[in-house]
């Protein structure tokens, strides 16, 4: 299972979930997204960066409460909230902003 | 995902029929299977071993030796049909092979063929066959159909526990390299990193420090979140989701503001940052018995006096009914505690001798309801009263909100319906069966919000709270309906000395 883009294969699990985090670049991210059939607005980049920055310090995704205070310190409170990130992620913030962002899935109870 | 129908909600719940057979409706649906790597790190064989026939029967063998209720279960079944209407996932979907008896003889058939003379002599007379890679087939699909939730087990007059037989099917599927991913990549994240999440200390440590800003922003008070205090009276362990999803992170702001107006010192671990213990689910002692001493290791090296679970479901299962066998005995905490609380036992009892006091206004125009997690309800008690588990949630709840009402009498208590997501199936690779299981839990709730204006329903499950905010949007119900019930508690606690 992989994705093909610019003549380079990049590998992904049942799900479409990047197996090597490494091979993510914007492009990637706009692939999947197309997949998943969401156009990405500055807002969705807003929360990929947020994710990727994370990630490489943490190497785990962020918890909601973390992500929504960062969020709410860059675009303000009306859109750092679980709400508003469900309308940018449908799909669930958790899930499908860290698919698009080349993070493993979140697993557990969540 | 591929696209499915959710079935429609009951006009009337009292004279709802159950649903038309539908046979092999959920044949499709197969859960992913584990890689090599995922049963490999719990000790399985990392893909289907070539005599894989052999080594299954041999492994029904020991577990018939080993746990003489499985080979009664499957013995004593006379096909009264009591259970046929009972499992939520066959109210959903309508596949016969989701009623319990049905389920059940997906291995029942296979025993008798094996493991009785009459099996053994009259072949399909005798309702036996032969295990061949079609039925092992039907194993994989129809027992990660099994949420484990044991309604069934309420109905049948003889008592037989389909989550058991069902748990049987997982252990020996793991014992042939067919293993699940979902349930065996998150044990093997325990064993390596503390939790299912697979949270590493750091993250819990930024995640946590957080908290204390977010409550001391918004109380003005400077609750603790603390980590790995070493002399804590207690060790909360919890959900790995409390720390990491709405509304679980709200229940575990709930727990943290009781031991602060408790004064009670308290800790969370690193090395125990899970309640879950997934292993049950799959049916392995040995792989229970490891996930489980992570706790008892956590509680000595911080010598802590009492331990205290958080809101899960299947984790207080295991604490109020294995623990001491598997993981005691506990002898070094304090003798007036000498077993794993739950925080709600915990919250209960300051709350009657005065210890904390609630303001319903801090919940005003909520009307209530209450979803009873299927491990709590017939798998555990809470207090020293029966039906403990069932009253002191309720009498939390009914001291934070202004109105508290119950679902359906059929769907509450020891008969309650399972989220739909339970047991290892709170997987996207299942959503089409989380969703349609989740039918009779929507049918009742969309009863009480018809007749009496619920706005909120509570569950004490990370399980059930993941799986209603993924599954209620489709029924049309809003997804912040869910609530933890620390949440309910967090909102409505005073704080602050003389409070």
């Amino acid at each position: 299972m992989s994705y093909q883009i610019g003549g380079k294969s990049i590998e992904h699990d049942e799900e479409g979930y990047l197996v090597d985090i490494g091979q993510w670049d914007e492009d990637v991210a706009k692939m999947i997204a197309e997949a998943e059939k969401l156009p990405l607005s500055d807002e969705h980049w807003e929360v990929i960066h947020f994710l990727r920055e994370y990630y490489t310090e943490y190497q785990i995704a962020p918890a909601i409460r973390v992500l929504t205070k960062a969020l709410t310190k860059k675009m303000g409170e009306a859109k750092g909230n679980n709400k508003y990130l469900y309308e940018l992620f449908p799909y669930g913030p958790a899930k499908q902003a860290c698919k698009i962002a080349g993070l493993p899935k979140p697993t557990g109870c969540v | 995902m591929a696209d499915f129908e959710v079935p429609p909600l009951a006009e009337d719940i009292d004279t709802a029929a159950p649903p038309a057979l539908a046979p092999n409706a959920m044949a499709h649906l197969k859960t992913f299977p584990a890689a090599p790597a995922h049963n490999e790190a719990l000790g399985f064989p990392g893909q289907l071993v070539e005599n894989w026939q052999e080594r299954a029967i041999e492994k029904m063998g020991e577990l018939l030796e080993k746990y003489r209720s499985l080979r009664v279960y499957l013995d004593s079944c006379v096909k009264c049909g009591a259970c046929a209407d009972k499992c939520h996932y066959f109210l959903g979907t309508g596949d016969p092979k989701n009623m319990p008896v049905a389920r059940q003889d997906l291995l029942r058939s296979v025993y008798r063929y094996y493991f009785t003379p009459a099996g053994k002599l009259l072949g399909r007379l005798a309702g036996a066959r032969k295990l061949t890679e079609a039925v092992l087939q039907e194993w994989y699909t129809y027992y990660h159909q099994c949420s484990q939730c044991r309604r069934c087990s309420v109905f049948c007059p003889y008592g037989i526990d389909t989550a058991e037989i069902s748990m049987a099917a997982r252990e020996i599927m793991d014992h042939i390299g067919l293993g699940q991913k979902y349930s065996n990549e998150i044990i093997g994240k325990v064993h390596k990193i503390g939790n299912n999440l697979g949270l590493p200390e750091p993250a819990l440590a930024n995640t946590l420090e957080g908290l204390e800003e977010d409550v001391r922003d918004a109380t003005g008070v400077d609750v603790k979140f603390p980590l790995n205090v070493k002399g804590a009276e207690v060790l909360l362990v919890t959900p790995s989701a409390d720390f990491f999803a709405e509304p679980h992170v709200d229940g575990l702001i709930g727990y943290a503001k009781v031991f602060h107006q408790a004064g009670v010192s308290w800790t969370l671990s690193s090395h125990a940052s899970e309640a879950a213990n997934f292993a049950m689910f799959i049916g392995s002692y040995d792989q229970m018995h490891k996930v489980a001493n992570r706790i008892r290791q956590a509680a000595i090296d911080l010598g802590v006096k009492r331990i205290v679970f958080g809101e899960c479901g299947h984790a207080w299962r295991v604490a109020y009914s294995f623990l001491n066998t598997l993981a005691g005995p506990w002898d070094f905490l304090d003798p007036r505690y000498p077993r794993p609380q739950h925080i709600l036992e915990f919250t209960h009892d300051l709350m009657t001798r005065g210890g904390i006091r609630f303001d319903k206004d801090a919940n005003a125009g909520m009307v209530v309801t209450m979803h009873d997690s299927c491990n709590v309800a017939r798998a555990s008690g809470m207090g020293d009263r029966p039906g403990g588990q069932f009253t002191i949630p309720r009498e939390v709840i009914k001291a934070c909100v202004p109105k508290f009402v119950d679902m359906h009498p059929d769907t509450i208590h020891e008969k309650t319906f399972c989220c739909g997501g339970g047991g290892g199936l709170l997987t996207d690779d299942l959503m089409e069966l989380r969703v349609k299981g989740a039918k009779p839990r929507m049918d009742a709730l969309k009863q009480v919000v018809e007749r009496d204006g619920v706005t909120n329903m509570v569950a004490i499950c990370a399980i059930c709270k993941s799986q209603f905010t993924k599954v209620m949007p489709k029924y049309g119900f809003d997804m912040g309906m869910v609530t933890s019930l620390h949440q309910l508690v967090s909102r409505a606690i005073r704080l602050g000395p003389g409070a």
